[in-house]
């Protein structure tokens, strides 16, 4: 296994403002700039700015990608449109999740996955194995510069950026086009619950972009935000981590994202038997939301999980909520799962404490 | 970072006021500010006897839960009530209305503290 770390493109820009760094899956990244609960608040009421060039790209193109693509993803891609894209899973051969990724249709045989940076080169190895054409996916780690804008003000930022008269892509679209005449993909997607975008450049490019971005969006409140913002954001989202919530062990029925496994198709992909086996005779265990309450310990991942005493299972991950005051969690618990509403307990250093069953969908939308 | 003279360090990023009611402890500044924002503390109990190098507390920002240690080997005395319902007091007065518990030290045991410019060289190094 490669251990050596890998520098975020945008390395240059992190340093000018004073970011913290962290080696995050072997890529050294910005964990915080001006403080974690700042760039939570400033993501949820005006703009982020996230690096997200440790996130892989994987490019499937050419005759066979769609039947390439069909038989190793849950989700089925045949019903993407062009330009659109969705969430899907590459599983195992006992339906437990190898990845989450972001599937988007560029042409009729032509194909973008978003994937995590922790699985990439196994990702590109499982897809080229089960394919005999082995040059319908290219994508090295590291090649793009890549950042995410997210929040209220994403777009009235971003369409700054962008030629006259072109507009930013519609919600799980994506599409080519230029920021500040500079060739970049954008699209509208995230990992924190707002509204945003997802925005790949090239390695050159990437800052200049960024710079632009953080000036544009001064007057509307934006920061910069770094890993730490990133995980609160997304599990107050109710979004799953790759490694946490997911994982080989953890098929995504089990994680409660059953939705994004389409068994209408005829076609099979890994795992499929077991997943339609555990669709109709109710799976064995499930993910709940969890909600602790204000001044109690906040719940955290690996904590046990209670029911009447009993453990039926455990967090997968845990964080105070910045903007709910107290602790949100989700749990991985036997079936059947208890009602929302229902009082649990978890155990915070040998101490057990009050919380209540909830949907993952914390927030109250606006 | 705010590293006061007339105090004494723990490697672990705790700080130490000797004075006649028992030892008042708390956390570094450089202690705050790598944590971040502190949402919840949980203080050990009054009379409860700790050694030097034990885990007797634990403040939580929305990153990480982190162990605080006692510095020294005695007895806790009395812990600060004003934390649990404003802990950012340990990120805005780290040495002052932030601090965490009193200990009173055991008679006859010698403690392996840190100056001020001890502990920031560690920082540095």
């Amino acid at each position: 296994m490669d251990t050596s770390i890998s520098s975020s493109p945008l390395a240059s820009c992190h340093a000018e403002l004073g970011a913290r760094m962290i080696n995050f899956g072997g890529w050294n990244l910005p964990v915080e700039y001006s403080g974690l609960l700042l760039e939570h608040q400033a993501t949820r009421q005006a703009a982020g700015l996230f690096d997200i060039s440790h996130m892989g790209q994987i490019r499937a193109q050419g005759a066979g990608a769609l039947a390439a693509l069909e038989s190793l993803l849950t989700n089925d891609p045949a019903k993407l449109r062009m330009g659109e894209g969705h969430y899907t899973f590459l599983t195992n051969d006992q339906g437990g999740v190898i990845d989450d990724l972001l599937l988007y249709r560029l042409g009729p045989e032509d194909f973008l996955l978003v994937v995590n940076a922790s699985r990439h080169e196994e990702d590109l190895r499982v897809l080229r194995q089960a394919q005999s054409n082995r040059a319908l996916f290219q994508g090295d780690p590291g090649t793009k510069a890549g950042m995410a804008l997210q929040g209220p003000h994403a777009e009235p930022i971003l369409s700054q950026l962008l030629p006259a008269g072109a507009t930013c892509p519609l919600r799980n679209t994506l599409k080519e086009s230029k920021l500040l005449g500079i060739p970049a993909t954008i699209a509208r997607t995230g990992y924190t619950g707002e509204d945003g975008f997802e925005i790949f450049a090239s390695l050159e490019d990437g800052p200049k972009i960024w710079r632009a971005l953080l000036e544009k969006g001064k007057p509307m409140g934006i920061l910069p935000c770094g890993l730490g913002a990133r995980d609160s954001l997304r599990l107050e989202a109710g979004l799953p981590l790759n490694g946490q919530d997911l994982s080989p062990e953890i098929t995504p029925i089990e994680a409660g994202l059953g939705s994004f496994v389409d068994l209408s198709r005829p076609r099979p992909f890994p795992g499929r038997a077991q997943l339609e086996q555990t669709k109709k005779n109710g799976a064995r265990r499930t993910t709940i939301g969890l909600v602790g309450q204000p001044k109690q310990a906040p719940p955290r991942h690996g904590y046990p999980v209670f029911l009447s005493g009993k453990q039926i299972g455990e967090i997968t991950s845990g964080v105070p909520s910045p903007t709910l005051g107290y602790g949100v969690a989700l749990a991985l618990i036997t079936t059947p799962a208890p009602a929302c509403g229902q009082d649990l307990e978890f155990e915070v250093r040998g101490r057990r404490v009050p919380a209540k069953v909830s949907s993952r969908k914390f927030l109250l939308k606006k | 970072m705010n590293t006061p003279t007339d105090l004494l360090y723990a490697k672990t990023h705790e700080w130490l006021r000797q004075g006649k009611e028992g030892s008042t402890v708390g956390i570094t500044d450089y202690a705050q500010s790598a944590l971040g924002d502190v949402v919840f503390v949980e203080l050990p109990k009054s009379g409860r006897k700790v050694s030097a190098g034990e885990v007797v507390a634990t403040v939580e920002s929305v990153k990480a839960a982190s162990d605080i240690y006692a510095p020294i080997t005695g007895e806790i005395t009395e812990t600060n009530p004003t934390l649990s319902a404003d802990p950012g007091l340990i990120n805005r007065e780290p040495y002052a209305s932030g601090w965490l518990f009193r200990i009173q030290a055991d008679a006859g045991k010698n403690h392996a503290l840190l100056s001020a410019s001890d502990y920031s060289d560690t920082l540095s190094s």
